[in-house]
């Protein structure tokens, strides 16, 4: 009786929920639109352009000198690794060589940035799972990143410190000290970590077997970085196509092969702890010398198509410039590793709950800003 | 592989392409806007290339022509290639969508067309993306777009 009154009287709908723009879950300004059976999700579509700047179109009107500090506002977390990609393109361009000190230099930045922006991943991954304290532990330790860039360029996110032909400035004398002072104490506090969240059967249960996406799968979205990687897709730029100092360093990409959320955690952690093995393999290696390169006050590339990659916090950063031989690029194209990975969005969490999808969205690590451009 | 390498294997495959730029880093072919998806498709199943992921699609105005730039790399062996496909019909341009081929492009397909008007022949819903839902102030990614908030040179 009481079944036959379900079947005949209650219908089922599908009905459409909106998630963001002003959602602490999604990282920013993301907009999302479920289709929701019940809380299972039937489709995830997004709608982007928030904070949509058009920084490809202010490229167009400014010198290659100027671009370079247009790129710290995409992806904010990677701002060192973002001018880094604009100076080695016009750098190999012009076959513009800088001397291993500036290498060096660049590489440990670089490093120290990926940390940073994975520590406060880190941070903000336990809090949208539940767990409050992680995020200030987190905070804990970029504040002591966040001094060493202060005191090396003034600035402790957008930093403006690499330059076509070299640094801005050359580094203070205490950096190598506060360097490896970091490096000894962060060595202390990622256990730390694991303790608290990576071991947590709570934490797990959230995550093992949740947003599950194939290797083949995963390259066919375009994924990128820590997220294909947690698919068991070898893509780490800075072992594929080298740059800076990478190749004088000895690394191991992190690459697990589950395709879940929990390994696309798993693969962020170990990559804490070789950024830490690269910068102590560099840092009593800085050799003396100049720390920028003269160049020409008008940078004209020649015409053609130039593209250089890096390997930021969250992936497979490109920058595509087509040039016609002017001072200005016809066209510049910044490939967005935050966009390709959320194309897949939809594929990962199909079926799911939305407690589910904001665990997901984490593991992802998306940066508006960087999508949006 | 070499760049050499790879030209001479994409020549088998197919007739009508433009090589440039064989020394660089970056082989650039440029195929005609009919016989692209073929094109992509080949590159993508073909065994000893194997061009499987898309790196970027961007959308171009070269002036006269609209266009699409594809860069396709390889997971196997790593060359990375600049495939240009231009359009001559400013008015309405139309191209073969390719998000069946490689599901990544399927929003930057999106994309590109709501900046440079491009249409996708095959892509199921070419809605706004980043601009506003009732924008129709033209395509501000297109060189001859004009707009009073613009900052000019």
């Amino acid at each position: 009786m009481k079944e036959e009154f379900l079947t005949d009287q209650l219908k089922t709908q599908e009905y459409f929920l909106n998630m963001g723009p002003q959602h602490p879950a999604t990282h920013g300004v993301l907009r999302l639109l479920l289709k929701l059976d019940g809380e299972i999700l039937r489709n995830v579509d997004m709608d982007l352009g928030f904070i949509h700047r058009s920084i490809e179109k202010m490229c167009e009107r400014d010198t290659y000198k100027q671009i370079v500090h247009l790129t710290d506002r995409l992806d904010y977390l990677s701002s060192h690794i973002n001018n880094e990609a604009v100076a080695l393109l016009v750098e190999k361009a012009l076959n513009i060589e800088v001397n291993d000190r500036i290498k060096i230099i660049r590489t440990i930045m670089d490093e120290l940035t990926r940390i940073s922006s994975h520590v406060l991943w880190w941070g903000v991954m336990g809090m949208d799972i539940g767990a409050l304290t992680t995020f200030m532990y987190g905070f804990r330790e970029r504040e002591l990143i966040n001094d060493i860039f202060e005191e090396t360029c003034g600035a402790r996110l957008t930093m403006n410190y690499n330059l076509i032909g070299g640094l801005r400035y050359d580094i203070h004398e205490n950096f190598v000290k506060r360097v490896k002072d970091f490096v000894a104490h962060f060595k202390k506090k990622l256990p730390e970590y694991d303790k608290l969240l990576t071991g947590n059967i709570i934490f797990r249960k959230r995550l093992e077997g949740i947003g599950y996406i194939s290797k083949e799968d995963a390259i066919a979205y375009g994924l990128n970085g820590p997220t294909a990687r947690g698919s068991g897709v070898s893509c780490d730029i800075r072992k594929i196509h080298p740059y800076s100092a990478y190749d004088m360093v000895d690394f191991e990409e992190a690459i697990y092969t589950e395709g879940d959320s929990y390994a696309r955690y798993k693969v962020r952690i170990k990559e804490m702890w070789q950024s830490l093995s690269i910068i102590e393999q560099l840092i009593d290696k800085i050799p003396e010398g100049e720390y920028k390169v003269k160049t020409k006050a008008v940078i004209k590339l020649p015409a053609g198509s130039f593209v250089q990659r890096v390997e930021s916090a969250r992936g497979d950063f490109g920058v595509f410039a087509y040039s016609d031989g002017q001072k200005f690029p016809y066209r510049f194209k910044f490939r967005s590793p935050g966009f390709a990975n959320l194309t897949a969005l939809n594929k990962m969490s199909k079926g799911l709950k939305i407690a589910d999808l904001v665990a997901i969205l984490s593991t992802i690590d998306v940066v508006v800003p960087d999508i949006d451009r | 592989m070499t760049n050499t390498d790879i030209k001479n294997k994409i020549e088998t495959l197919q007739s009508d392409l433009t090589f440039s730029q064989e020394d660089g880093d970056m082989l650039c072919i440029e195929v005609s806007k009919d016989t692209l998806k073929d094109f992509l498709t080949k590159l993508k199943n073909d065994a000893d290339l194997s061009f499987d992921y898309l790196f970027a699609l961007t959308g171009m105005d070269f002036g006269e022509d609209l266009g699409v730039i594809y860069h396709l790399e390889s997971t196997k062996h790593r060359n990375l290639i600049q495939i240009t496909a231009k359009i001559s019909d400013r008015e309405n341009p139309e191209i073969d969508s390719i998000h069946e081929v490689f599901p990544a492009a399927y929003y930057n397909e999106m994309e590109a067309h709501e900046f440079f008007g491009i249409k996708f022949k095959g892509h199921p819903d070419l809605k706004h993306l980043f601009l506003p839902e009732d924008w129709d102030k033209g395509f501000p990614m297109r060189k001859d777009y004009t707009d009073v908030n613009m900052l000019v040179r």
